[in-house]
């Protein structure tokens, strides 16, 4: 007696809870793990996988056994040349000739490797960061949906009945029942003169009937019909729950080295990918000064080299500008600015001004990355010291310093920390 | 008669031909199988198995994520391939053939598992004793609901803390014996009558003119409990633990169950594989033979024989350990081989098997016999000859390993009794047992490790101390003894 089931279709994943655990139970390590390969890793391809390194005791499960030192004997197969009473020196690491039984642990190995999925990676990445201020948002994560078109059903309330596509379907409807009513017609009409030429009156009586219940169908057939009628069919759709514009901002001029522009792109990306996981739409505004401003497409912004002094004031000016013409209402505005720091004369004074009377009243959030040359880390600029001051005024603006690629993340997550105020 | 199909390619159909032929033929050696639940499954779903010791239902806790990782991983590599098969004794017997198998492998597989696994799990006396077939299914959805249950009422932490500290010492959580039954409380009340009445009826009223014995210091009654070591720890555990919850005890009761269920399995590796091998063998050559198989498939089917039965020698790369397959397959074939053509070294070593039956002197070790006695048995000098078996002393007092014995006329007893004694249980899990709960005083429990030459725990054991301790409640220690002698540091875990 035996049965023979297919259970192909059942299909897999019956591991994913447990592997979900696995995950959850060693959080920690996971997230190490996914910070240093942030840190190595370039920004085009952050958003993947990767592979994690748990040490091995650390997810070891206990048990009592056999420790190293004792007596014992244990049986090997395939000696070749031994003879009983040989002396073997004791070989390293103990497993290489012994364990006959329990050499299980062959692996060796003192990390266990596994890999994230790319949804994992980017859930561990963006773990317990919170957008700053989002909060006050109504919006909140809540999602608001919203009813869209979509096609046209048989069913629906009269007030949503589409006219035109019901019109179109009892016009299909009326051709199509018409033609086969139209062609018997015709063949009846036929036999029916032939009918009467021949003088067979009874035959042309009965011919003329059929020929009458034919007409009497074709006049009876609706001009429209139950199954004509079309509805306009709405779904809910969750809209995205707020749309959210990005400033980049940062100094191209001479002093801004390549290492330095790596660090902004860093910076900027993490930014918009966080952005991307909280709003539907994110829209990107690259502006790069010198001593005055333009605004300029993602290519540009990170690998054009233009020369000149530093006017902060003047990428402030534009930002807002373009808030003013394209972001007033309805956007949640974010702002990033990379510099280095340098600016001379009333320049950082009155940038400070213009960001707290003008910029900041109208962003969700303001952050301000100063990349430092790592042998000068400890010095600080002046456009830094002003606007110090605007940190300790503002609450939604936040500054940091960073002078290698490693500074980044901390930067990234010392900024947007979950909120508690 | 025509070969029952040609080429690799399977179907259902071709699925239930084989599997009649070969039921026919298993049937004319006599095998004795539970009935058969054939499951064709994915290399995704294997791998899912795989996680769970190749149990159908389990409960849901992390080492299975990190088991099924660490498959997965090696899998995905290359570095490990699936098994063909993985095959649950229970009432029916299920087996898994794996959907990208061959035709030959699936066969194979059906022999195997179906026919020889099976057998063996309704054959031999510790599954017989120690797993209930029919009811494991039914025990397993009960543990998964349980656990779940619980993790809803007491959060998925409290629950993952009892469960990691039970798995901890799953080991110890089997009784090797059996227990004698509870008695119903009408029996036992029988049974006090009748001793009741047993007086009565010997009552002599002359011993009461007997001098009083003068009453020694009362027995310590705090020492003296358990009256008798415990091995089964988690019973203990379970029965006397001053603090866990009633659903704690519960959860313990479960991983005891399953470590119960997994015990003979353990015991029985290199016999339950080599006969399942031999088996496959068998029936496969006689399919050949009746010509219901062509010579294509016996090729492909020889071709995964030998992998799986090759024993690379122990300095080699490929060296795991002793292969259960090849071992036991070689085992059982020498068996038959004693019984059907003897040669005269058989005749001194083997005398009863010699020229005997081999399908009851087969059935006969299949049924009574585990690893070690098995071997004990049965292991011929033949044998350690083709597998240059040989024993080598690690003594803690000597510089080097030593070789003990090889094969030679010297050696072949004591490679024998060596070898045995490593599939010996008790040379694979240390012997630690509850010695004392002190019961009146502050509760704690002393467990007692037994050491035998010199060979101690591993330092995991403070983890598992620690895990106890968890379960008990209260403080945890862990002596050492030797030869009566208490020796090293005693591990403590304070309340």
């Amino acid at each position: 007696m035996h049965h023979l089931i297919d259970r192909r279709p059942n299909g897999r994943g019956k591991s994913a809870v447990n592997r979900e655990r696995f995950l959850r139970r060693y959080k920690v390590q996971v997230q190490d793990a996914v910070k240093k390969m942030i840190g190595e890793r370039r920004l085009a391809d952050m958003e993947r996988g990767g592979e994690v390194r748990v040490p091995k005791k650390d997810i070891s499960e206990p048990s009592f056994g056999f420790g190293r030192g004792g007596d014992r004997e244990f049986v090997l197969p395939g000696n070749r040349e031994y003879v009983a009473g040989d002396r073997i020196p004791r070989p390293d690491g103990g497993s290489a000739g012994g364990h006959g039984s329990e050499g299980g642990d062959a692996e060796g190995e003192d990390s266990f490797v596994f890999s994230l999925s790319r949804e994992e990676f980017m859930q561990i990445f963006f773990d317990d960061l919170e957008l700053p201020n989002l909060a006050r948002t109504e919006l909140g994560r809540s999602e608001r949906r919203k009813s869209v078109r979509a096609g046209f059903t048989k069913t629906g309330t009269p007030a949503s009945l589409a006219v035109i596509r019901t019109l179109t379907q009892s016009l299909g409807r009326r051709i199509a029942l018409r033609a086969g009513l139209g062609r018997e017609g015709g063949v009846l009409e036929a036999e029916f003169a032939v009918a009467v030429a021949a003088g067979q009156a009874d035959q042309a009586a009965l011919v003329y009937a059929e020929l009458e219940r034919v007409e009497r169908r074709r006049a009876a057939l609706p001009f429209l019909d139950e199954m004509d009628l079309r509805y306009r069919n709405r779904v809910w759709r969750p809209e995205p729950i707020a749309r959210a514009v990005m400033f980049c901002l940062m100094d191209v001029s001479a002093s801004m080295d390549e290492n330095k522009k790596d660090l902004a792109k860093r910076f900027f990306t993490l930014l918009y990918l966080f952005l991307t996981r909280k709003y539907g739409e994110v829209d990107l505004i690259f502006i790069r000064h010198t001593d005055d401003a333009e605004e300029v497409d993602e290519d540009t912004f990170f690998h054009d080299t233009r020369t000149g002094g530093t006017v902060v004031l003047s990428a402030l000016e534009l930002a807002d500008k373009i808030r003013g013409e394209r972001y007033a209402h309805g956007w949640n505005v974010y702002a990033a600015q990379a510099s280095d720091g340098d600016a001379f004369g009333a320049d950082p004074a009155r940038s400070a001004r213009f960001l707290r009377e003008r910029l900041l009243p109208a962003t969700r959030y303001y952050t301000y990355l100063e990349l430092a040359d790592p042998q000068t880390y400890e010095h600080v600029s002046t456009l830094w010291a002003e606007f110090e001051r605007v940190a300790e005024a503002a609450g939604n603006f936040a500054m940091r310093r960073a002078a290698q690629r490693e500074h980044i993340y901390p930067v990234f997550r010392g900024l947007f920390r979950k909120e508690t105020q | 008669m025509s070969p029952i199909s040609h080429g690799a390619d399977w179907d259902f159909e071709l699925l239930e031909r084989y599997n009649t032929a070969i039921a026919q033929v298993a049937a004319e050696h006599g095998l004795e199988t539970y009935p058969n639940q054939i499951e064709v499954i994915t290399s995704e779903q294997m791998l899912d198995a795989y996680a769970t010791s190749g149990l159908p239902i389990g409960y849901p806790h992390w080492s299975y994520g990190k088991e099924f990782i660490r498959n997965e991983q090696a899998y995905r590599r290359g570095m490990q391939g699936l098994a063909y098969e993985i095959v649950i004794n229970s009432n029916p017997c299920i087996a898994y053939l794996m959907e990208e198998n061959t035709m030959a492998t699936q066969a194979l597989v059906i022999a195997h598992a179906c026919y020889g696994h099976n057998s063996f799990f309704k054959g031999n006396h510790l599954f017989q004793q120690w797993t209930a077939a029919d009811a494991i299914l039914d025990y397993l959805v009960f543990a998964r609901r349980y656990v779940m249950a619980c993790e809803e009422r007491h959060g998925a932490v409290a629950v993952e803390e009892v469960l990691d500290a039970c798995h901890a010492l799953m080991s110890h959580g089997v009784d090797r014996y059996r227990r004698p039954a509870a008695l119903s409380l009408r029996v036992e009340a029988a049974r006090l009558a009748e001793r009741e009445s047993h007086r009565e009826r010997n009552f002599n009223d002359l011993w009461r003119t007997l001098p009083e014995n003068t009453p020694g210091p009362a027995p310590d009654s705090r020492a003296c409990f358990p009256g008798e070591p415990q091995e089964n720890i988690l019973y203990f555990v379970e029965k006397y633990s001053p603090k866990l919850e009633p659903w704690q005890r519960e959860l313990v009761r479960i991983v005891r169950k399953l470590a119960q269920y997994f015990y003979p399995q353990a015991q029985t590796k290199l016999m339950n594989e080599g006969w399942a091998t031999f088996w496959h063998y068998t029936i496969l050559n006689r399919l050949h033979e009746q010509g219901l198989v062509d010579d294509g498939f016996m090729l492909e089917f020889l071709k995964s024989h030998t992998n799986v039965v090759a024993q690379p020698s122990f300095d080699s790369r490929a060296y795991s350990g002793l292969n259960p397959y090849a071992l036991g397959f070689a085992m059982f074939a020498d068996l038959r081989r004693i019984c059907e053509r003897p040669d005269a070294e058989d005749r001194e070593w083997f005398p009863e098997l010699a020229g005997s039956d081999w399908h009851r002197t087969l059935d006969f070790a299949m049924r009574n016999f585990k690893d070690e006695s098995f071997v004990a048995q049965y292991l011929s000098p033949r044998l350690i000859r083709e597998f240059h078996l040989f024993a080598v002393a690690d003594h803690r007092s000597e510089e080097t390993l030593r070789v003990d014995s090889i094969h030679d006329d010297r050696g072949y007893r004591r490679v024998r009794r060596l070898l045995a004694r490593q599939y010996a249980q008790e040379l694979r899990v240390p012997d630690v047992q509850i010695v004392r709960y002190d019961r009146d005083g502050d509760r704690s429990l002393t467990l007692r490790h037994v050491r035998h030459r010199g060979r101690p725990l591993t330092d995991a054991a403070d983890q598992v101390v620690a895990h106890l301790r968890r379960l008990w409640g209260l403080a945890v220690r862990l002596e050492t003894w030797e030869n009566d002698a208490l020796v090293g540091d005693v591990l403590e875990c304070p309340a």
